[in-house]
């Protein structure tokens, strides 16, 4: 193998774009007109817009998932912080808010929801997946107990302006992908231009070894959860007002599965100790394009299902030291 | 009395008390007409609970359960349809749900990933493969359905104790031994306590692991037939989001997250405790579900907190 | 004892040799058993006791050599295989389950009826009758955590022990222990002994040795240096051959020893201490100064300086850094105040293995200017660069993972992120663990570079030339106890030895 073949073969990003790539020319062979692009009413429509548009609100969750990961720990309340967001923006508009103001309401209610769960995990030193339990079983029943705070009798509701950022667009692009942009950006600033990336990976790592180099580990693990709830309450945003309704008992169903997906697929362990954000936004149009490429090649959209478990294993399945070596030792006594 | 005792008695002590409230705000709620309810609407959740215990004091984790009731259940109806006997189905399905989950521990330990995530793959491919069977709610309409609604047990009072009650007290009954009288379940202890030295002690971990997933498998495909039978239906979106309530009642059961402490029994009570909320907030007619969310998030903190300390200061990790 | 010179070995291990990537943990090493015989295994930290102790009892594969188990030719692939053939082990670490009761405990083990009923009244008799053998007589209804740690390691010898065990390793069985506990656990050894049991015995402490065993083998560097009878062998020959070793092109750098004299007092230590980990003590370092810490494995080295930099607690005593107190600090309050720490366990410890050489070097020092003020990518490259050539660690750029380095070069990171952080006081544990004779020769010239820049260093050491070689000054611990310090002039091997095993009664 030439060397610069292998260096390609082993880099990490190379499987999920190979995957990527793959799951679109199927799409395509399947469907002739699927990479076909139109504008239609100002905006662009097509099925690679559509992965785009429809990938936005699990990348978004994602990367606040690939912090958290990085950390070494797991956030399962993300959907839950989404059914409150939702139900906080409804009560908000409902009592007749600013919707500027409502914007920034639901962004505090996810931090608030963050700062819960990083509290647990940091200071009562509550293991990840435990402590986010928590949230995961009450967050919705909080969701529907907000939605009566107002009654609760009519949850649907017009914003031109949350509306205007989750559907609509800018010159031909959609708003939602413009700000998605924004925010991945404002992340990627944040975690690689300060040395905020640098503590969480150290922390992820080796945490007792980052103690003694001086990091504050408590507060990173803390500052992780309130990024995961900020960014699910972006996605949350994105959803209600796409939904013009608040839903909290099925919104974002598994979302929290969606999400650890897609830092999986994009070479994140959950041994912790690195983050790899634009992977992690591959991982999640992985997902989204298995969706829709199970829609538009006819299957049922239950297949899905299917398919993201049978790739699930595989990604698994291959990163595993002991099927790795046995892998290779039956294609060794292959070749020789 | 051992300390390992304590998260158990704060279990029996909210059952208790949550049913003394509601006797003291209900007339008729401090009767066994309520309490045979109780067990039989929720005891294809306690059944796939006893099951979770057993992953949960190895100190792993299934998320599989909830398709697997969905996905025993849509089998069971469309089977019947094509004239199976619900019996016959019932044990293919168990064995199905047997060798799933021994697939799954297998996989946890062959490539040592968390089983949080293999079982997550499981929760997916089930509940696909639900879809797959069929896309509606399938009636079962079998004679043995209505046998089974009727076979009941009278309980003194006015109570009766019902099938769905009677198969989950036999469950929990074989559970009990298996986690408490057998090489086996003492096993499960001691890889949920510390894995490491489990091994060192001679303990073989896959096996074990192995057994654990295959019981959790069976277990959540009984819940799978019980829930069925109950319902005399078969529906492909059944029982999402049930291993959630089923990791509650374990952890409100007494059982440590963490592993090795726990015991079986507790779960039936983590179960009771989950049921009697729902029952309490049905017979109050003003409030509704979102308040059994929230009480039992509620509970489920105050255990883990409560659990947190005991393990810190009670130094069941040992002092070495 | 001459009745073990003629019997014929139970386990006879010949030419072992172990390789792990970078390290070699064995060459060569000879080790015989005899039925009926204590035989004391001793060596510092990676000398090679666990390895050998791994490669007997099949947790380890050996590269090369062979075992022989009474005349038999054996290869054990894996614990189970070896306690098959009644080879069993009791851990440094106590393995039971702390939760499970002891008759649980005992119940656990390989079995071929996995799903075999248990009947506990059995279960517990077994129980009770495997402790009594043992002369133990507690509550087997108690779960194993909430007993002694001795009770605990009587436990678990029970466990270890079955009915045609021959061969019993104890993996530092007193470390935790008190006298009266080790002297049961010491008649216990008798009495197994006088079974025919042949016992393997690895401990630091040399009392013991010489109370329990009837020979001793000694390891250094994955060398076996020698076999003794343990009434042939003098304390002091015994600490000289575990931590003395020939350092030629080291000793050469004694000569630019004390250019300048002590400048001013950067920390001042007084009745520093904690609790069953180290007495309160007292010590200075000074400007231009490396302080050595001598002693034997498991007699406070680490610790002390773990005290001082604040990464375990101290209950006792206060620490003052340039007239600042510093009492009770965090390990990131020492760090702001100009301490810098190079932990003995740099795995655990010290590196982020996945995190690159240039972020692990840079780690301290971001920590010390805050999350917000990152230094500049080109800053950062520029510091790691000359760090990579300043202390000379192999790697074809600054982006490899930790991971991937050698043991030595990955000791170079620990003491490159030390350094980029400034510091004014530096705190060396084992700064040579584990690395080659060039390497180990450059860290020394470094050290005394740094002190000659004006640094204050604690350096402590299992290797007695190093310490000879590099300190102004020698602080010597025995047994969790600072018991003396020796001065310029009086700084050779033969007065450190002295001090070490006891017998120093002059000086102070």
């Amino acid at each position: 193998m030439p060397v610069w073949l292998k260096a390609i073969v082993q880099s990490r990003a190379v499987w999920p774009v190979l995957a990527l790539v793959l799951i679109l020319i199927v799409a395509g062979s399947v469907s002739p007109n699927f990479f076909e692009i139109r504008i239609v009413e100002g905006r662009l429509f097509g099925n690679l817009i559509d992965i785009l548009y429809r990938a936005v609100p699990t990348a978004l969750v994602a990367l606040g998932m690939a912090v958290v990961i990085g950390t070494r720990g797991i956030d399962l309340s993300v959907g839950s912080i989404i059914a409150i967001v939702g139900a906080v923006i409804v009560w908000r508009i409902k009592m007749g808010d600013p919707h500027i103001t409502i914007l920034f309401s639901a962004l505090a209610a996810g931090i608030l929801c963050g700062m819960w769960n990083g509290f647990l995990v940091s200071a009562l030193r509550i293991q990840p997946i435990i402590a986010t339990l928590i949230l995961m079983v009450a967050g919705r029943g909080i969701g529907m107990l907000i939605n009566q705070l107002y009654g609760g009798t009519d949850p649907s509701f017009e914003s031109a302006l949350l509306q205007w950022m989750s559907t609509g667009s800018i010159w031909l692009i959609p708003t939602r992908l413009i700000l998605a942009a924004g925010i991945f950006l404002a992340l990627w600033l944040l975690i690689r231009r300060t040395a905020l990336g640098l503590f969480i990976e150290s922390v992820g790592g080796n945490a007792a070894a980052s103690n003694l180099a001086g990091v504050k580990a408590g507060l990173i693990i803390f500052v992780a959860y309130v990024l995961s709830g900020l960014l699910s309450a972006w996605a949350g945003v994105i959803m209600t007002a796409d939904t013009h309704t608040s839903d909290p008992v099925s919104v974002a169903l598994y979302i929290e599965l969606d999400a650890i997906l897609a830092v999986v697929i994009g070479g994140g362990s959950l041994a912790g100790g690195r983050i790899y954000l634009g992977m992690t936004v591959i991982g999640a149009l992985v997902i989204q394009a298995l969706t829709t490429a199970t829609l538009i090649s006819g299957l049922p959209p239950e297949y899905n299902l299917i398919i993201k478990a049978l790739v699930v294993l595989s990604v698994l399945f291959l990163q595993s030291a002991n099927a790795r070596k046995a892998i290779g030792s039956l294609v060794s006594r292959r070749a020789s | 009395m051992s300390k390992k005792y304590l998260p158990l008695v704060a279990t029996i002590a909210v059952f208790l008390a949550l049913f003394l409230v509601g006797g003291s705000m209900y007339r008729n709620f401090l009767s066994t007409l309520v309490l045979g309810n109780i067990l039989a609407d929720n005891a294809f959740i306690i059944i796939a609970a006893i099951g979770a215990t057993f992953v949960i004091l190895s100190g792993g984790i299934d998320l599989s359960i909830g398709s697997m009731i969905g996905f025993v259940g849509v089998c069971m109806a469309v089977l019947d349809r094509m004239g199976w006997h619900p019996l016959a189905t019932a044990a293919v399905m168990i064995c199905f749900g047997i060798l799933y989950g021994a697939l799954q521990g297998f996989i946890i330990d062959y490539c040592d990933i968390q089983p949080f995530i293999v079982t997550l793959a499981g929760l997916f491919l089930l509940r696909g493969l639900c879809f797959m069977v069929t896309l509606d709610s399938v009636p079962i309409r079998h004679d043995f359905v209505d046998l089974y609604a009727s076979a009941k047990i009278p309980l003194p009072g006015r109570g009766v104790l019902r099938s769905s009650a009677i198969v989950m007290l036999a469950a929990l009954a074989l559970a009990i031994f298996i986690a408490h009288f057998t090489r086996f379940g003492n096993n499960v202890y001691a890889i949920g306590g510390d894995k490491e030295s489990a091994r060192l002690m001679g303990v073989n971990v896959r096996r074990t692991t192995i057994g654990i997933y295959a019981i959790g498998g069976f277990y959540s495909a009984l819940a799978g037939v019980v829930y069925a039978l109950y319902t005399s239906s078969g529906y492909p979106l059944a029982g999402s989001t049930l291993e959630l309530s089923a990791i509650a009642a374990v952890v409100l059961g007494g059982t440590l997250l963490t592993g090795g402490v726990g015991m079986v029994a507790g779960t039936l009570f983590g179960g009771m405790i989950l049921g009697l909320i729902s029952t309490l907030i049905i017979f109050h007619g003003s409030l509704n579900s979102a308040w059994i969310m929230i009480s039992s998030g509620v509970l489920l903190f105050a255990f883990i907190v409560l659990h947190r300390f005991l393990v810190s200061s009670f130094d069941l990790r040992g002092t070495s | 004892m001459n009745a073990t010179a003629i019997d014929k070995p139970r386990v006879e291990m010949r030419s072992i040799g172990k390789s792990f990537p970078g390290v070699r943990a064995l060459s060569n090493v000879d080790f015989t058993l005899y039925p009926g015989e204590v035989h004391a295994l001793l060596g510092e930290n990676g000398a090679g006791k666990s390895t050998l102790i791994k490669i007997l009892t099949g947790a380890l594969n050996r590269d090369a050599g062979e075992i022989r188990l009474d005349g038999k030719a054996v290869n054990f692939n894996s614990t189970g295989e070896a306690q098959a053939h009644g080879i069993s082990t009791v851990y440094q670490e106590v393995n039971l389950i702390p939760a499970m009761s002891v008759t649980k405990n005992l119940t656990l083990g390989p079995s071929r009826d996995a799903l075999g009923v248990i009947s506990w009244g059995k279960a517990r008799k077994r129980a009770r009758e495997k402790l009594s053998r043992l002369k133990l007589n507690i509550d087997t209804e108690q779960p194993v955590g909430s007993f002694s740690v001795a009770v605990q390691q009587l436990v678990a010898i029970a466990h270890a022990l079955d009915d045609d065990t021959s061969v019993l390793v104890l993996d530092e069985p007193t470390a935790s222990l008190d006298a009266q506990e080790t002297a049961t656990l010491f008649a216990i050894i008798r009495d197994l002994k006088a079974r025919g049991m042949a016992i393997v015995f690895i401990t630091h402490f040399l009392d013991q040795v010489y109370e329990i065993s009837d020979r001793i083998s000694v390891l250094r560097n994955g060398n076996l240096v020698g076999t003794h009878m343990a009434s042939e062998i003098s304390r002091q020959d015994l600490i000289s051959e575990m931590i003395g070793r020939e350092l030629g092109e080291v000793e050469a750098t004694l000569a630019h020893k004390a250019e300048s004299g002590p400048g001013k007092q950067k920390l001042v230590a007084r009745d520093l201490g904690r609790k069953r980990t180290l007495k309160p003590f007292d010590l200075t370092l000074h400007a231009g100064e490396v302080v050595g810490l001598a002693g034997l494995l498991g007699s406070g080295r680490t610790e002390m300086t773990k005290l001082v930099f604040g990464a375990i607690r101290s209950d006792s005593g206060e620490l003052h850094v340039d007239g600042q107190d510093m009492s009770g600090a965090t390990p990131r309050r020492s760090l702001a105040s100009g301490i810098a720490f190079c932990p003995e366990d740099r795995k655990a410890e010290g590196l982020v293995g996945d995190l690159s050489i240039r972020e692990n070097i840079m780690l301290s020092m971001q920590a010390k200017r805050g999350w917000l003020r990152q230094l500049p990518r080109r800053e950062q490259e520029k510091i790691a660069g000359e760090m990579i050539r300043a202390l000379g660690i192999a790697t074809p750029d600054a982006e490899k993972p930790v991971r991937q380095l050698s043991g030595g070069n990955q000791q170079k990171v620990v003491l490159a992120r030390a350094l980029a952080s400034n510091p004014g006081i530096l705190l060396l544990d084992e700064p040579t663990r584990g690395i080659d004779v060039g390497a180990h020769a450059e860290i020394i010239t470094l050290i005394r570079k740094l002190c000659n820049e004006g640094m204050a260093l604690l350096v402590a050491s299992s290797e007695l030339d190093e310490i000879v070689a590099a300190s102004d000054r020698v602080a010597v611990l025995r047994d969790r106890e600072k018991v003396g310090e020796i001065d310029g002039a009086d700084i050779n091997r033969d007065n450190i030895i002295r001090m070490i095993a006891g017998d120093d009664s002059g000086q102070h």
